[in-house]
């Protein structure tokens, strides 16, 4: 097991999330950069669906209630076993009552320590996922949780190291315009495609608030509620688009001028307050094949 | 039938009305399209989510173009009762919103059967439709920030059960004890698409 001696600002047990329920209004949740999360399993031998920690913006410090094998993902944070500097990407040994620290990382901003073995805390709904927007899955860390490891799993780590670059300082996300770009003056989607915006400080699980010029509507009446996928930009009366992350609503009532590709979204989600963000047309994959 | 793409995350398929929603939404329950993982159902379109490992977006849709609408999921859910004490907020509101007296508003509530058509607003809220057109009112012009579990609410042509306190622009009719969502109970929500739901005035 592992107990929590620091937690940053934000620190929750993520996996995959809990597919399948949208119809009854529950949302997919799980870990906000899910490719970072599927690595550190990955270089465990875990599944890559086993829960592990999604730290935001590092802070976080850990017991090892035994020996343990853990591999840290996502935004680099420095991390140190009992004050020893380890890598990132790394599968890393940790010996019983050692401490695991997670410092604040110079870019990105989400890391997940994962545990070979996962995180075992009881599922809720088919996830190990905290839910902020709906309050389901287990509550965030709190100093002086523990939290249980699963068994090890009959894999064995193949690598030590994964090479990964760090997140870039100037993100730019593949979109694809629609499902309601008509809903725009024909300028607004130029206007998205051509401007910076900034990531602001009212962004969480739920989705990333930008400010930049504004994207305007042709039509002011009323969108009857339709279901949204994580990537969505949603834009409300203000103007100024919202990019639903892990946590968004099931539903919306906001038209969505265009949608973050599935891979940039994991990008998305390591971008952080006051980041400059700028959207470019996606490659149509399909039209190749 | 418009097929609109939500990138390689999704498809929004857009529809004439509400029946043409459930007509569809039933006959894909019933057998997913490879690489789809949730269907949401609204008030005029039904998303498709995807699996953009598994889904390729032009097969999904010449899928859903070649589906035939199924039975109407309507009155297939199973009955659930929910007793209501009719002492909302919004009660005498609503009476002067549609000419009616609270008295009656409450017999037009209690006297039809409502089927959940959507869910979406929250986990375990259904939107019930089918109700008598005498109670369509709109949404408070101020949403509340604070709307206890349980209250009881109309809003355009719908009536729903607040599963937990969260904000809420309903007009509020009334309240019930039922826990309508529990999270360790199975199935977690007794309104799913398809229940059909009959108020009964208590207290």
């Amino acid at each position: 097991m592992l107990e929590v001696l620091e937690t940053g600002p934000l620190a929750t047990v993520q996996d995959l999330g809990r597919p399948g329920l949208a119809d009854i209004g529950v949302g997919v949740s799980g870990a906000a950069d899910r490719g970072s999360l599927r690595l550190a399993n990955r270089l465990l031998g875990n599944d890559e669906g086993a829960a592990a920690i999604e730290v935001t913006f590092g802070g976080l410090a850990v017991r090892a209630g035994r020996d343990l094998t853990i591999a840290v993902t996502g935004a680099p944070c420095p991390v140190t076993v009992d004050g020893r500097g380890e890598g990132a990407n790394a599968v890393l040994r940790v010996a019983a009552g050692e401490e695991v620290r997670l410092g604040a990382p110079p870019c990105g901003l989400r890391s997940y320590l994962a545990v070979r073995g996962g995180i075992d805390v009881e599922p809720v709904l088919g996830s190990r996922s905290t839910d902020v927007m709906a309050g389901i899955g287990p509550a965030a860390l709190r100093v002086g949780d523990t939290l249980p490891v699963g068994p090890a799993p009959a894999a064995f780590p193949v690598v030590d190291l994964a090479p990964v670059a760090p997140p870039p300082e100037d993100l730019v996300l593949d979109v694809v315009p629609g499902p309601r770009e008509d809903w725009f003056t024909g300028e607004a989607l130029e206007v998205l495609l051509t401007s910076v915006y900034e990531v602001t400080t009212e962004s969480n699980r739920v989705g990333m608030r930008l400010d930049g010029p504004a994207l305007t509507r042709s039509r002011s009446d009323e969108l009857p509620s339709e279901g949204m996928v994580a990537g969505a930009l949603q834009v409300p009366p203000a103007s100024k688009p919202t990019l639903f992350l892990a946590d968004h609503p099931v539903t919306g009532g906001y038209p969505v001028i265009a949608v973050v590709t599935s891979a940039d979204v994991d990008r998305a989600a390591q971008a952080r307050p006051g980041q400059r963000v700028r959207f470019r047309r996606a490659q149509d994959r399909s039209a190749k094949r | 039938m418009r097929v609109l793409r939500c990138a390689d995350s999704g498809l929004l398929v857009e529809l004439d009305d509400l029946d043409a929603v459930q007509a569809l939404y039933a006959a894909l329950s019933s057998s997913l399209p490879e690489g789809v993982t949730d269907l949401v159902p609204a008030a005029r379109t039904l998303l498709l989510r995807l699996d953009p490992t598994r889904a390729d977006p032009a097969e999904v849709e010449r899928a859903v173009r070649s589906t035939r609408p199924g039975r109407n999921p309507r009155r297939s859910g199973g009955l659930v009762r929910v007793p209501v004490v009719y002492d909302g907020e919004d009660l005498a509101e609503v009476a002067k919103l549609t000419g009616l007296s609270e008295r009656e508003v409450v017999q037009e509530h209690t006297s039809s059967e409502w089927t959940v058509a959507f869910g979406g607003f929250a986990p375990g809220f259904g939107y019930l439709s089918g109700g008598s057109p005498k109670l369509e009112v709109p949404r408070r012009s101020e949403s509340r920030t604070r709307v206890p579990v349980g209250s009881v609410g109309l809003a355009g042509e719908f009536s729903g059960i607040y599963p937990r306190e969260s904000p809420g622009g309903w007009q509020l009719i009334g309240r019930t004890d039922l826990e309508i969502w529990r999270v360790d109970r199975d199935p977690p929500a007794l309104l799913r698409p398809g229940v059909r739901v009959r108020f009964e005035e208590v207290g």
